[in-house]
């Protein structure tokens, strides 16, 4: 470690106040932006969820908690659980394929590691409704998938792959699985090779770096991939309409029929906040474990 | 404010701020009924500019600029998938910045509950006279008070009879289907017409509001969701088409889609089980909100001119409410689509849709239910 200025040591001919304009100009427009559209709004959401819903949907002015009691009845929490579920079960596919994947990017040829990562985000350059009807297409009973196993002799009748939860688990893990592949690339491609080669001369086999060493250190890019996989799938609702063909019922969708079908916004709310209830505890877990195995600085 | 204490003034500003939030969550609840607007017959409707929304595809596409080249009022149209989506819109307060909505008649019902609907102004349509009597009588509206019936028709099953082998006639058939159909078969998603195979297959109305029918429909609905390959409002007929589905619960004009097709089209068929089933009518309302309510009539008059619907009629395939609209259509085109022929009386038979009111949320949650299981 090299010793420099610590960050309190004011450096001179830089008054404060200067100081204090550059950072009102470098916060300004993102705290603005957040305070008007997710502040405000959160605020919104939750005095809607202490409000009762209208004989046509609007809101009473009436305080009750009575929704907060509703979101607790089993067809409810069946809803919530099978959320849960999906976007677990999608996370934990996402990691077990994307860590390799990272692991292979990051090993490859300087000039090949751009030309891969770019075809890893490839696919978003092309709109997320059109991507999911490809899956339709390719996996329903007349598709191509159930006609390829059938000419080669391997099924007698079609598939029902379609519209099944494993569908939508398919078409979540395709849709967010780069939002996995980045964040590990970066940590494995942070990673000192010297930290490994110590271990290994220090008499550690292969097996024995990996868990003590690489998985450790590269564990916080596991957990925000983990969150930036699980979040979105959580509140998805265009997949499991679509590829669930409205057999699977995810907890979005129930936020947006709320919103858009029974018109009952102080439900919707309280649902809503269930869903960011979830979120916080999953960002807190993370951000603890982020800092045990947080890495040694490298300055 | 001069003089007074600054706490004062904050004060004041987050009083201001919470009654202006209270003014916003109350928004949509006031039931104001004032009387309909004056109206000037004489309007220069070019000066005027309409926004309509509609299904997609519920309108053929160049009747916006027809009527812009007579009337000289520019015309946008905006779609909605569901009637869900579109009274959503139109009661989330405020200005929607829509004129005239295209809903089923249970909606206009509960839009006009709530005072969000500008009575019809009769004289400025005279064409009302082409509407058939029995239009002008259904339950959701008697009179046309608030809407006027722009395509009528009715649910049922429309299947291949290729695929079936046999045909059927009840909504057993869709509920329990045989094993060769079983897993190939789609029902309707929003709520009115998931619950209409259960409620006619057990004998119920249409419009129970009773828990303990509604607790049979559920069971019987959730019992069929196994079979199901999927529920669907906006694609069942290309699914029947593609050969993924072979029976479907469809609407009547729709299923007309399939049996447009020029490939498998005269395989596919159309059924009203014999349970009988519902009457629906999509209809068209003025909004309240609307600033060019004059235009709003004269498209409205427009339409249910006799060449104008006719010619609906032809590219919508659903059956019109307009007596010389349908005496209009050629025995060619009936003689194709034979649901077409369907006479007012023989819609009649079906049970008129009306607003459940205080039972809606019943519904919404026994759909969820269903859903969820």
């Amino acid at each position: 470690m090299t010793s420099g200025p610590g960050p309190d040591a004011v450096r001179p001919g830089r008054p404060r106040r200067q100081h204090l304009l550059e950072r009102v100009l470098l916060l300004g427009p993102g705290l603005g932006y957040l305070t008007v559209l997710f502040l405000v709004p959160l605020a919104f959401i939750v005095a809607y969820s202490l409000l009762d819903r209208g004989r046509f949907g609007g809101m009473v002015p009436v305080i009750s908690l009575d929704d907060f009691g509703r979101a607790l009845e089993p067809v409810y929490l069946r809803v919530l659980g099978t959320s849960l579920a999906i976007a677990g079960i999608t996370t934990l596919l996402a990691l077990l394929i994307g860590y390799p994947t990272a692991w292979a990017i990051a090993r490859l040829p300087k000039r090949w590691r751009l030309v891969v990562l770019i075809l890893v985000v490839l696919p978003f350059w092309t709109n997320f409704l059109v991507r999911t009807y490809a899956w339709i297409v390719l996996l329903n009973s007349e598709g191509p998938l159930n006609g390829v196993l059938q000419d080669l002799g391997l099924i007698d009748a079609p598939l029902g792959l379609l519209y099944t939860p494993g569908a939508v688990v398919a078409g979540l893990l395709y849709a967010y699985l780069p939002l996995m592949i980045l964040p590990l690339y970066v940590a494995i491609d942070r990673l000192d090779p010297e930290l490994r080669e110590a271990a290994r001369d220090l008499g550690a086999g292969s097996f024995r770096v990996f868990l003590t060493v690489t998985l450790p250190m590269t564990l916080p890019g596991a957990l925000i991939g983990s969150i930036f996989v699980f979040v979105p799938s959580l509140g998805n609702f265009v997949i499991p309409e679509l590829l669930g063909g409205g057999k699977t019922v995810m907890i979005g969708n129930l936020i947006r029929d709320q919103f858009l079908k029974a018109r009952d916004w102080p439900f919707g709310s309280v649902l809503a906040l269930e869903v960011i209830a979830c979120l916080v505890v999953l960002l807190v877990i993370q951000s603890r474990v982020a800092r045990r195995y947080a890495p040694l600085p490298h300055d | 404010m001069i003089g007074q204490p600054r706490s004062n003034q904050r004060s004041a500003f987050v009083i201001g701020l919470l009654s202006a939030s209270l003014v916003v969550a109350a928004a949509g609840t006031t039931v104001a009924q004032d009387p309909a607007s004056s109206l000037d017959p004489g309007a220069d409707l070019s000066t005027q500019q309409l926004v309509i929304s509609n299904w997609a595809l519920y309108m053929p596409e160049e009747l916006p600029a027809n009527f812009e080249a007579e009337f000289g009022t520019p015309v946008t149209v905006t779609n909605h998938a569901t009637n869900e989506e579109i009274v959503a819109k139109l009661t989330a307060g405020g200005d929607s910045g829509i004129d005239v909505a295209f809903v089923s008649g249970q909606f206009a019902q509960a839009l006009a509950a709530q005072g969000l609907l500008e009575p019809i102004h009769h004289d400025l349509i005279p064409n009302l006279a082409n509407l058939y009597p029995e239009a002008s009588e259904l339950a959701y509206d008697p009179g046309n008070v608030y809407s006027v019936p722009y395509a009528w028709g009715t649910t049922g099953l429309c299947y291949r009879e290729d695929l079936t082998g046999y045909a059927p006639d009840s909504w057993y058939d869709l509920l329990t289907p045989r094993a060769n159909v079983s897993g190939k078969t789609t029902a309707l998603a929003t709520e009115r017409w998931l619950m209409l195979p259960a409620q006619k297959a057990l004998g119920f109305s249409a419009n129970t509001t009773d828990p303990a029918q509604m607790e049979a429909v559920k069971q019987l609905l959730i019992a069929a969701k196994s079979t199901l390959l999927a529920y669907d409002d906006t694609t069942f007929f290309s699914r029947l088409i593609s050969g993924e589905a072979s029976l479907v619960e469809a609407w009547d004009g729709w299923c007309n889609y399939a049996i447009a097709d020029p490939g498998v089209g005269s395989s596919v068929k159309w059924v009203v089980p014999k349970e009988g089933s519902d009457l629906f009518a999509d209809t068209m309302v003025v909004l309240k909100t609307s600033q060019n309510k004059e235009a709003a009539h004269a498209l409205i008059n427009y339409i249910l001119r006799p060449e104008i619907h006719s010619w609906v009629a032809e590219n919508i395939m659903y059956k019109v409410p307009n007596k010389p609209a349908m005496e209009a259509l050629t025995p060619e085109f009936l003689a194709a689509f034979p649901n077409l022929t369907m006479t007012p009386t023989e819609l009649l038979t079906g049970e008129s849709l009306v607003d459940l009111g205080e039972a809606g949320p019943m519904y919404t949650e026994i759909a969820t239910e269903i859903a969820a299981q």
